[in-house]
C-alpha cells in the first residue's frame, strides 16, 4: 500500500487529498498510482475531476493499450469520483479505447496534405504488412491500427502517421516498416 | 444582498416593453416574468444552466447572432427580441435540427400529448423534413424498473444528467460518447437507483425516459387529474394522480414551492400499484367456525358492532399512522364512546414513558422551507434518505450552499447525498449514552451547564472527539436543529433519547425535531389517537393503554383502522399476533384481505384506500391538507370515514350524523380550535431523567428490529411490484430485512 493512501496527496493549494479505496483499486499498479498522484497535486482540493484524463491515460498504458470497466471504476474510486464522470471522459476522448485492442495505436493521416503525398499507399502497405483493415488489431495484440486520421497539424511532413503519441514523418514503405518492426 | 433592493435592478427592453430586471438575472429568467414566451427544451427553473439545446435563442439588439436566453445574463439598457423574425428564424433552424434524428414515432409514444417537443413542434416546425438521410438509432438502456427508455428519442437536452449530478447528488446518468455518437445512459448497465429518480421521467421533454409501470397504459388526454397528498411519509408532498375510466393509472408531483417543490419521491409516485394489488378486499367477509365467507355490508356491521359492544372497555382501537384525520378521529370517538379509552396509532414504537411531556404533535421542529437554511444539524437514529427521501433532499440543499454541517448518531454509515461533518457510530443500544456525552460536549462547548436533573447523570459520562466533532457540528451557525429519526422514536429507550434531545437542544440553543413515520403521525395525534390525549391535545379523561399495553394484556376486542399486517407493522410481530388471536372479537377495516389479516381477524370491511377516499393530513410542519377522492375504491368498499360513521349509527351512538368528511374535519377542527385555548401542551416540558441502567437491558437490540426499509414501512409499499424490484427493496431483503 502506498503512503499515499494513509497520509493523502499534497493538494496544489497545500491540503491534502486522501485518495478513495474502493474494491477495485488494487488493478492500479504502484506506478500508475504515484503518476496519478503527481497529478492530484496539480490541483486544488475538491479538483481531483480534474486529474481523470491523465489518470486514465496511466491507466490505459497499464493495460496494455485499452481501458476496461473495471480498472475505469478503480480511477473513479481512487479519485472517489462517481464512476460515470469516468465513463463520460474515456468516451469522448478518441486517445483512450474502451474496447480490447493492441497495445500500439497507429493511426495514418489521410487527409489532403499526406493524401497527395501518398498517404492512401502508406496505409495500404501498413494494412498488408500487418494482415489487418483499419479499426483491427494484430492477432498478438501487438499493433492496433486505429483510424485514418483526419490532419495532425504535421502538414510540412507529410505523409505522416502517428504511433503512440509520436508522430512519424516523410513516410516510406520501408521507414514504415522500420517503425512498425520497431514497436515492442 | 445589497441593502437596497433598486440598487440592483437594470432597466432592458423585452418585445419593445420597458420592464425593470435584475442585474445578472438570465434572459429566460426576465422574459418569463414579462410573459413572453420563449421555448426551450433544456432549460429548467431548478436545475444547472447547461445551455446546449439552442431552443431558445432570442435576438438582442446589436449582438451580431441570436443569443441563447438561458444563460445570456441581462445588461443595463438591452433589447431583447423573443418574437423577431430573426428570433423565430433562429428557434425554427434549432427545431429542424432536433428533429433530424428524432423518430417519428409519436402514435406509439407515451409522452404524446404531454410532449414537449412535440407541443414545440407545432409551433416552430416545419411541414416537410428537408433531411432525407437515415435517422439515428440509439439502443434502449435498462436503468431498473422504474424508468422506462427509448433512447433514440433523446434530443441530449442533459437534464437527466444535471438532476443526478445537482438535486440527487449521486450521478448515476451521464453523457458517453461524442458528437453523433453521444448517448445518455449509465454506460455499463446498471439501474438507476437513487429514491428521487423517478423525477427524471417528468424532467425528460421528450418521451426518452418514461414511467415503466406505466408504460403503453394510458393517453394523457384521457385522463383525469385530481390533487392528492403523499400518504408515505410526514412530510406531505402534493401529489397529482392521474385517473383512467376509474383507475389510478399514474401519480405525479404537484408543484408547491413550500413543501415538495417540483419533486416526489420515487415511494409516492409508484405506490399506487399497490392499490391494484390482487389481494383488494372487495366485500364485507366474516369468519363463521373458522371459515371466511363473504357478508353484505349490513350484516358484516352488526356483527362487528356486538363484537365491539360486548368488549365495552376491554376494547382496543389501533389506527395506522397514514389514515386521514377524518379516518382518526371517528376511531377515536366510536372508541371513547362505547366506553374504552384504549386508543393509540404508534404501531411501531416501544417506549410510552414519561407521557405527559408528550409534545401536541410530533414535529419537523421548523416548517419545511426553513430546512434549506439550516446550519448545524444533529440527527439520532435517523436514515433520512430512506425516511423522508425529500428532507434529506432539502438537507442536502443547506448543506452544498449552504455548507451546513449534520451529524449523526447511526448504528450503520447511511450513505448520503451530501457531506457529513460527523458520524457517532454506535450500536442503537449505546444510543443513550451517545447522546448523553454529546449533551455534555455541547454544554462544554457553548459553555452552558446541563439542568440540574441532568447533572448526576451526565456526571460519569465520558466525552470523545467524535462526541466533539458532533456537538461542534449542532453548534455551527444559527439554525439549528436536533431530530430524532424513526429508528430513535421506535428504540425501547426513545422517551430517554427525547429527553436528552430535548436537553441537547436547550444547552446549545437549538431547536428539536422528532420525525414520527407514517403519512398521519401529526394529524393522529391532534385527532386524539392516542390513550391520553382527546382532539385537540387535551388531557383525556380517561387514560387508556398504549398499543404496547394492549397487546401485552390481550382485550376482548379490537378495531383495526387502515391497513395493518401484524407480522409487518408493529414492533413486536409475535406479540401483536398473539394478543389478536386471543380476542374474542377482532374488526378489522382494511384495504386488503391478506392471509395474516384472515387469521387473526373475525370481521373484515373493505375500506378505501389513500387516493380513494377524501380526507386531510397534517404533515410534520402542522400543515393540514385535504384532498378529495381521486377514485371509487374497488368494489364495495368504503371510505373509511363512512365505514365508521354507519358502525356508530348501528352501535346506536349518539352524535354521528356527518353527511361528509368535509363535516367530520369541520367537528375536529372545532375540537381543536378550542383545545388550543384551554392549554394544550405546546412543547415539551419533561422532568424525565434517563435511566442509564434501564438501557443496557436493551443491550441485544439490533438495528434490523429498529430498522424498516424505505418500501415495507406500509401494506401499499409492500404491495407496489415496481418498488419491490428496485435494488433498494432488493438489498434489504438481501440484508435480511423485513422484505
Amino acid at each position: 500500500m502506498s503512503s499515499s493512501a494513509t497520509e493523502g496527496v499534497p493538494t496544489s493549494d497545500g491540503q491534502r487529498f486522501i485518495p478513495g479505496d474502493g474494491p477495485n483499486v488494487h488493478l492500479l499498479s504502484e506506478h500508475t498510482r504515484h503518476e496519478i498522484d503527481g497529478w492530484i497535486s496539480r490541483f486544488p482540493a475538491g479538483r481531483q475531476r480534474s486529474a481523470t484524463l491523465s489518470a486514465l491515460r496511466f491507466a490505459q498504458e497499464q493495460n496494455q493499450g485499452f481501458l476496461t470497466g473495471p480498472i475505469m471504476d478503480a480511477v473513479a474510486e481512487y479519485l472517489r469520483l462517481p464512476s460515470i464522470q469516468v465513463y463520460e471522459v474515456a468516451t469522448f476522448y478518441s486517445m483512450f479505447e474502451t474496447h480490447e485492442c493492441g497495445r500500439h495505436h497507429v493511426s495514418v493521416c489521410t487527409n489532403i496534405s499526406c493524401w497527395l503525398n501518398g498517404a492512401e499507399d502508406i496505409l495500404a502497405h501498413c494494412e498488408r504488412k500487418l494482415g489487418i483493415k483499419v479499426g483491427e488489431s494484430t492477432p498478438d495484440k501487438r499493433i492496433f491500427l486505429k483510424k485514418e486520421e483526419e490532419c495532425l497539424a504535421s502538414c510540412t511532413g507529410a505523409p505522416m502517421m502517428m504511433v503512440d503519441h509520436e508522430f512519424h514523418e516523410y513516410l516510406t514503405p520501408e521507414k514504415v516498416d522500420k517503425i512498425l518492426d520497431g514497436l515492442p | 444582498m445589497a441593502a437596497n433592493p433598486q440598487d440592483d435592478l437594470i432597466n432592458v427592453e423585452v418585445d419593445g416593453q420597458a420592464v425593470k430586471a435584475r442585474k445578472g438575472a438570465m434572459i429566460i429568467h426576465v422574459t418569463d416574468q414579462h410573459g413572453a414566451y420563449v421555448p426551450r427544451f433544456c432549460y429548467h427553473d431548478k436545475l444547472p444552466v447547461a445551455a446546449n439545446c439552442r431552443m431558445c435563442l432570442v435576438e438582442v439588439e446589436k449582438a451580431p447572432k441570436p443569443l441563447p436566453a438561458c444563460a445570456t445574463p441581462v445588461a443595463e439598457g438591452m433589447k431583447i427580441f423573443t418574437k423577431s423574425k430573426a428570433a423565430i428564424g433562429a428557434q425554427k433552424a434549432t427545431m429542424e435540427f432536433l428533429l433530424i434524428n428524432h423518430p417519428l414515432d409519436c402514435p406509439i409514444c407515451d409522452q404524446g400529448g404531454e410532449c414537449e417537443l412535440q407541443d414545440l413542434a407545432l409551433g416552430f416546425g416545419r411541414d416537410i423534413a428537408r433531411f432525407n438521410e437515415r435517422k439515428r438509432v440509439v439502443k434502449d438502456k435498462n436503468l431498473g424498473p422504474l424508468v422506462s427508455t427509448d433512447m433514440t428519442r433523446c434530443i441530449h437536452c442533459t437534464r437527466c444528467v444535471r438532476f443526478g449530478q445537482d438535486v440527487a447528488g449521486i450521478p448515476e446518468l451521464g453523457t458517453t460518447g461524442r458528437g453523433e455518437n453521444m448517448e445518455i445512459g449509465t454506460w455499463i448497465e446498471r439501474s438507476v437507483d437513487h429514491e428521487l429518480s423517478g423525477n427524471i421521467i417528468d424532467l425528460c421533454p421528450v418521451g426518452a425516459l418514461n414511467s415503466k409501470p406505466f408504460r403503453f397504459q394510458g393517453r394523457s388526454w384521457e385522463m383525469t387529474q385530481a390533487p392528492l397528498v403523499a400518504p408515505h411519509d410526514g412530510f406531505g408532498s402534493n401529489l397529482f394522480g392521474h385517473v383512467l375510466r376509474g383507475t389510478l393509472k399514474r401519480v405525479v408531483p404537484r408543484p408547491n414551492e413550500s413543501i415538495n417543490e417540483t419533486w416526489i419521491a420515487d415511494r409516492d409516485r409508484f405506490s399506487y400499484e399497490g392499490l391494484h394489488a390482487e389481494d383488494r378486499l372487495l366485500k364485507p367477509m366474516l369468519r363463521v367456525e373458522g371459515q371466511w365467507r363473504e357478508a353484505s355490508w349490513e350484516e358484516a356491521l352488526q356483527a362487528a358492532a356486538r363484537g365491539l359492544k360486548a368488549a365495552g372497555e376491554n376494547l382496543g382501537t389501533l389506527v395506522h399512522p397514514s389514515c386521514t384525520v377524518e379516518e382518526a378521529h371517528l376511531a377515536a370517538r366510536v372508541t371513547r364512546s362505547l366506553g374504552s379509552a384504549n386508543i393509540d396509532h404508534r404501531l411501531r414504537v416501544r417506549d410510552f414513558r414519561d407521557a405527559s411531556a408528550d409534545p401536541l404533535h410530533p414535529t419537523l421542529g421548523l416548517p419545511i422551507g426553513e430546512v434549506d437554511a439550516l446550519t448545524g444539524v444533529l440527527v439520532v437514529g435517523g436514515n433520512l434518505r430512506a425516511e423522508m427521501p425529500l428532507l434529506a433532499h432539502r438537507l442536502r440543499k443547506a448543506v452544498v450552499r449552504g455548507k451546513a454541517r449534520v451529524a449523526f448518531i447511526e448504528a450503520e454509515p447511511a450513505p448520503y447525498h451530501f457531506r457529513v461533518a460527523s458520524r457517532v457510530g454506535a450500536a442503537p443500544a449505546a444510543w443513550v449514552h451517545e447522546l448523553a456525552a454529546i449533551v455534555k460536549a455541547a454544554a462544554e462547548l457553548a459553555g452552558s451547564s446541563p439542568g440540574p436533573l441532568f447533572a448526576d447523570l451526565l456526571h460519569g459520562v465520558v466525552v470523545s472527539d467524535a462526541h466533539r466533532s458532533a456537538a461542534a457540528a449542532l453548534c455551527h451557525g444559527t439554525q439549528r436543529i436536533v431530530w430524532l429519526g424513526a429508528m430513535a422514536l421506535r428504540h425501547p429507550s426513545s422517551v430517554d433519547l427525547r429527553a436528552l434531545g430535548a436537553e441537547l437542544a436547550r444547552v446549545s440553543g437549538a431547536r428539536l425535531g422528532l420525525l414520527a413515520e407514517g403519512g398521519n403521525a401529526a394529524g393522529l395525534w391532534l385527532a386524539g389517537c392516542v390513550p391520553h390525549r382527546e382532539a385537540g391535545g387535551r388531557a383525556a379523561t380517561a387514560i387508556g393503554h398504549s398499543v404496547q399495553a394492549m397487546l401485552e394484556h390481550p382485550q376482548r376486542a379490537y378495531l383495526l383502522v387502515g391497513a395493518m399486517e401484524p407480522e409487518a407493522d408493529f414492533a413486536d410481530a409475535t406479540l401483536a399476533e398473539r394478543a389478536l388471536n386471543q380476542a374474542a372479537c377482532v374488526v378489522a377495516l382494511t384495504p386488503f384481505a391478506s392471509e395474516s389479516i384472515k387469521r387473526v381477524a373475525h370481521v373484515l370491511l373493505p375500506m378505501a384506500a389513500f387516493a380513494e377516499t377524501s380526507g386531510s393530513y397534517i404533515n410534520l410542519a402542522g400543515m393540514m391538507q385535504s384532498q378529495t377522492a381521486a377514485t371509487a375504491a374497488p368494489g364495495e368498499a368504503r371510505p373509511g370515514w363512512k365505514i365508521l360513521r354507519v358502525l356508530a349509527n348501528v352501535l346506536g351512538l349518539e352524535g354521528f350524523a356527518q353527511q361528509s368528511s368535509e363535516d367530520v374535519r369541520a367537528e375536529l377542527q372545532q375540537l381543536i380550535d378550542a383545545a388550543a385555548g384551554a392549554g394544550a401542551p405546546e412543547a415539551l416540558v419533561s422532568t424525565h431523567v434517563p435511566a442509564m441502567a434501564a438501557v443496557s437491558a436493551s443491550a441485544d437490540l439490533d438495528l434490523g428490529t429498529l430498522d424498516v426499509p424505505m418500501y415495507s414501512i406500509d401494506a401499499v409499499l409492500r404491495r407496489s411490484p415496481a418498488l419491490q424490484q428496485t435494488s433498494i427493496a432488493e438489498r434489504s431483503r438481501t440484508a435480511g430485512g423485513q422484505g
